[in-house]
């Protein structure tokens, strides 16, 4: 135990009821010991001890005021009324509002005009890609880029039609939703599994949609296939397999695949169509909402206009 | 009371001798004692001179900056000097700042540091004695203090004194004044943050917003405490500044000193000394220097952490000085190798000698390596600065790839990436400016809403002091890997250009 001669208290401890004083300072020591080592009782600086005071009463003014002590079931709710959930519910009201003029912009324009007013545009893209975020990357995926059987939007390529009124009648009723009378329907038959083609018939097909968009394929069996094509394939696909969106029928002259551009996929496509379902979005989301995420899909760069549709 | 007694000296003056403690003078005062107030007396002289102009030009620049009036056109505010938060744009004089560019600001930082260690290297704590706030500000309140409640011994008085009616008239006038003064030293801080007249009218209007009655709150109360009542224990207890400057003093350094080889053995009878033949040192022991003390500090006692230099007791002794027809000089402005040389000189060849070698003032202390580094680099940094504000382009021109996804397959098989552009027109006029594709051969580019200029380049028009932010999609017919290419940004009006790097995906072979 380390002693220090000078700072020893000048009285023994418990010979009188005052307490000990330290030789050096002239200042009265505290019982803490560490040691041989004790405390001076210094006292505590003014200002430190109001605000120790001020923030005693504080907390007791707080206390009445808000909602602070937990009960069993609930808690004191304090005499402002104050709580958070109402607090943060105000704050988005004061944002609704604020966004009220607009929104009932976008709700009553056309969906071309919105996209001719600059300004609008981008607030109706911005809020159609964070609604996006929400409900839609699920199957077309955090950057719409699409999947296996799911469609990438971001190319030019639409089954269904690209101009924006289409795109938002593909958003509202859906594809293949059974619960909307208005969605959209096609229905490619299973040529293979109904026994309408043979395996070779089907074969030779797949062979002649290759030749199609141009890839690798063997060009005598695709010769055989072209007339099977024009037979149970070119009435919604097209003689030059160029699609048909008002039937949903996709383009095959195209580098643009649902599924893929392999031989298997195309001849199992041929043989079991998959037919994706997307549902209505009607209901679920409201018509600004709706318009924004047809402004927000038709601006991801392959978007077309009515002039340049019925041009074609 | 104050005036113990009075001494004719050969110089003719007459000099009262004060009873002054310096109440902070380490030996004086306790660390548990509470603060002890502070009477400064009136003091006149070069110095006091030299803190009158200084405050008189840095409370005129704090007060009036924000008033002076400069043209920009009519798409950026009017101000001279303005700190426009809102909307991200520093204003001063013909300079603009955008939030990008903040490493001026914090150049001008930078000077600011370097220049306060070459001051404190030459001449001591000048910051702290001269042109601090906290200095300024005190110093005002003081000389409020004086006007109406009259000089040190009226003050110690009045201090005493029971409450009377002149008493009450006194304090209420004094502290009055003192927050008509901090009143204006809050308000005069947010008129640098907005446009000044329409602020000022809003704000007695009751329309200006409420962090504007907020600042001004808290400033008005920390310049009325800080400077009516804290004074002195702000340098000494709150202040970092001081302890970094002692540390940047040197041997070299100019600092307030008393020439203890020529004033001891100090005395108060110099003349019955004189004829009994003592050998007494020049400090006549008159206090004078404590009492014009702001600090509280007997500087006899040497340098102190609690001196701000601020070198009102080389006035009120050299006044005395002048009186006792001794010179000047007994405190002065002195490095401490001087003072070492002096009192060397003092000890070998009497205070005569010593006080002649004083005479002659060396400059050699200014221009030594420290000081000559410190000069370099700050006028490095103060030319690199001018030069790259004036070749500074207005535009700019950042591009970001869209990631998600990195690259989309077009029905035709060729291939497109999406870029956000950003096209920044730092100029206050509309511009339009052309934006231009480079190294990418066969390749073609539009911006959403710019469908019709489809091609290698296109134009957009950029608001005056804004950022347009474009979505710009590029199309190659063919593309594998990646490869490398510019947007080049380009002002048709002045030829100014700006170039951004950017890389072309394609599928992986």
């Amino acid at each position: 135990m380390a002693t220090n001669a000078d700072n020893k208290p000048s009285e023994a401890k418990g010979q009188h009821a005052g307490p000990d004083i330290d030789k050096v300072t002239g200042q009265a020591l505290t019982d803490h010991e560490w040691d041989g080592i004790r405390e001076l009782n210094n006292p505590l600086p003014r200002w430190w001890l109001w605000v120790f005071y001020g923030s005693v009463v504080f907390a007791v003014v707080y206390m009445i005021l808000y909602p602070s002590i937990p009960l069993i079931k609930d808690g004191t709710t304090g005499l402002l009324g104050w709580n958070s959930r109402a607090a943060i519910a105000r704050e988005l009201s004061e944002v609704e509002a604020g966004r009220q003029a607009v929104m009932e912009q976008i709700r009553s324009l056309p969906l071309e005009d919105i996209r001719a007013d600059r300004e609008l545009s981008q607030i109706a893209f911005r809020g159609g890609q964070s609604a996006f975020k929400v409900n839609c990357v699920q199957c077309h995926g955090s950057g719409a880029e699409g999947g296996f059987g799911y469609a990438n939007l971001n190319d030019d390529d639409w089954i269904w039609g690209g101009t924006l009124e289409e795109i938002a009648a593909t958003i509202r009723h859906g594809v293949r939703y059974d619960q909307d009378p208005d969605t959209r329907i096609s229905e490619m038959p299973a040529f293979g599994r109904d026994g309408l083609l043979d395996d070779d018939q089907i074969a030779a097909i797949t062979q002649f949609v290759l030749s199609l968009s141009g890839q690798e394929h063997d060009a005598a069996v695709a010769e055989t296939g072209s007339q099977l094509y024009v037979d149970n394939c070119a009435v919604c696909h097209g003689e030059s397999g160029e699609g048909q969106p008002m039937l949903g029928a996709p383009a095959l002259n195209d580098a643009v695949w649902l599924y893929s551009s392999e031989p298997e996929v195309i001849a199992s496509q041929i043989y079991n169509p998959k037919h994706g379902v997307m549902p209505a979005w009607t209901g679920r989301l409201d018509e600004v909402t709706i318009k924004q995420l047809a402004i927000y899909v038709h601006g991801l760069g392959g978007g077309q206009s009515a002039e340049e549709v019925s041009a074609n | 009371m104050a005036k113990m007694n009075q001494d004719t000296y050969a110089g003719g003056g007459v000099v009262d001798q004060i009873e002054a403690d310096p109440v902070n003078s380490s030996t004086e005062r306790s660390l548990y004692e509470a603060r002890v107030k502070i009477f400064p007396a009136k003091v006149t002289g070069a110095f006091r001179r030299l803190k009158w102009w200084i405050m008189a030009v840095t409370l005129g620049i704090y007060w009036l900056t924000p008033w002076v009036r400069w043209d920009r056109g009519p798409n950026a505010p009017d101000q001279a000097v303005l700190v426009d938060l809102a909307n991200r744009r520093f204003y001063f004089f013909s300079i603009e700042i955008w939030p990008q560019e903040f490493y001026y600001v914090a150049g001008l930082l930078i000077m600011a540091g370097i220049g306060l260690f070459l001051i404190t290297s030459v001449v001591g704590r000048a910051w702290c004695g001269y042109t601090c706030p906290q200095t300024v500000w005190t110093d005002l309140y003081m000389a409020v203090e004086r006007w109406i409640e009259g000089d040190r011994n009226a003050r110690m008085r009045l201090e005493k004194a029971p409450w009377s009616f002149s008493k009450l008239r006194k304090r209420v006038s004094v502290h009055a004044i003192w927050l008509l003064i901090a009143v204006a030293t809050g308000g005069a801080w947010i008129f640098y943050f907005a446009d000044a007249p329409s602020l000022a009218i809003a704000f007695v209007t009751g329309q200006a917003p409420a962090v504007a009655y907020v600042t001004v709150g808290i400033l008005t109360f920390t310049t009325y405490v800080f400077a009516g009542f804290m004074r002195e224990q702000v340098c000494t207890y709150m202040c970092p500044w001081p302890r970094i400057q002692g540390a940047m003093l040197d041997e070299d350094s100019l600092i307030v000193t008393y020439n203890d080889w020529r004033g001891e053995p100090r005395s108060r009878h110099q003349k019955r000394a004189a004829q009994e033949g003592l050998d007494v040192g020049d400090c006549v022991d008159c206090n004078a220097c404590v009492a014009v003390c702001p600090m509280g500090i007997d500087i006899r006692d040497g340098q102190q952490l609690e001196c701000i230099t601020c070198a009102l007791c080389i006035d009120a002794c050299n006044n005395v000085m002048d009186k006792v027809d001794k010179p000047r000089g007994l405190i002065s402005y002195t490095t401490l190798s001087d003072y070492e040389a002096h009192a060397a000189t003092a000890a070998k060849n009497g205070r005569e000698a010593a006080k002649n070698e004083q005479r002659r003032v060396s400059i050699s202390h200014i221009a030594r390596p420290r000081t000559i580094i410190y000069t370099a680099l700050w006028s490095f940094i103060g030319i690199a600065m001018l030069v790259t504000l004036t070749m500074r382009d207005r535009l700019d021109i950042n591009v970001l790839l869209e990631r998600n996804p990195l690259f989309v397959t077009l029905s035709d098989g060729s291939i497109r990436n999406t870029y956000t552009v950003k096209l920044l027109n730092m100029q206050p006029e509309l511009k339009t400016f052309s934006v231009e594709l480079e190294g990418l051969p066969e390749a073609t580019m539009w911006f959403q809403g710019g469908e019709e200029q489809r091609g290698t380049s296109f134009e957009a028009a950029v608001q005056p002091d804004r950022v347009r932010e474009l979505r710009v999609f590029v199309v190659k017919p063919e593309a594998t890997g990646t490869e490398n290419f510019r947007f080049v940004l380009t002002d048709e009006g002045s030829g100014a250009a700006d170039t951004a790097e950017a890389q072309f995906h394609g599928p992986q072979q």
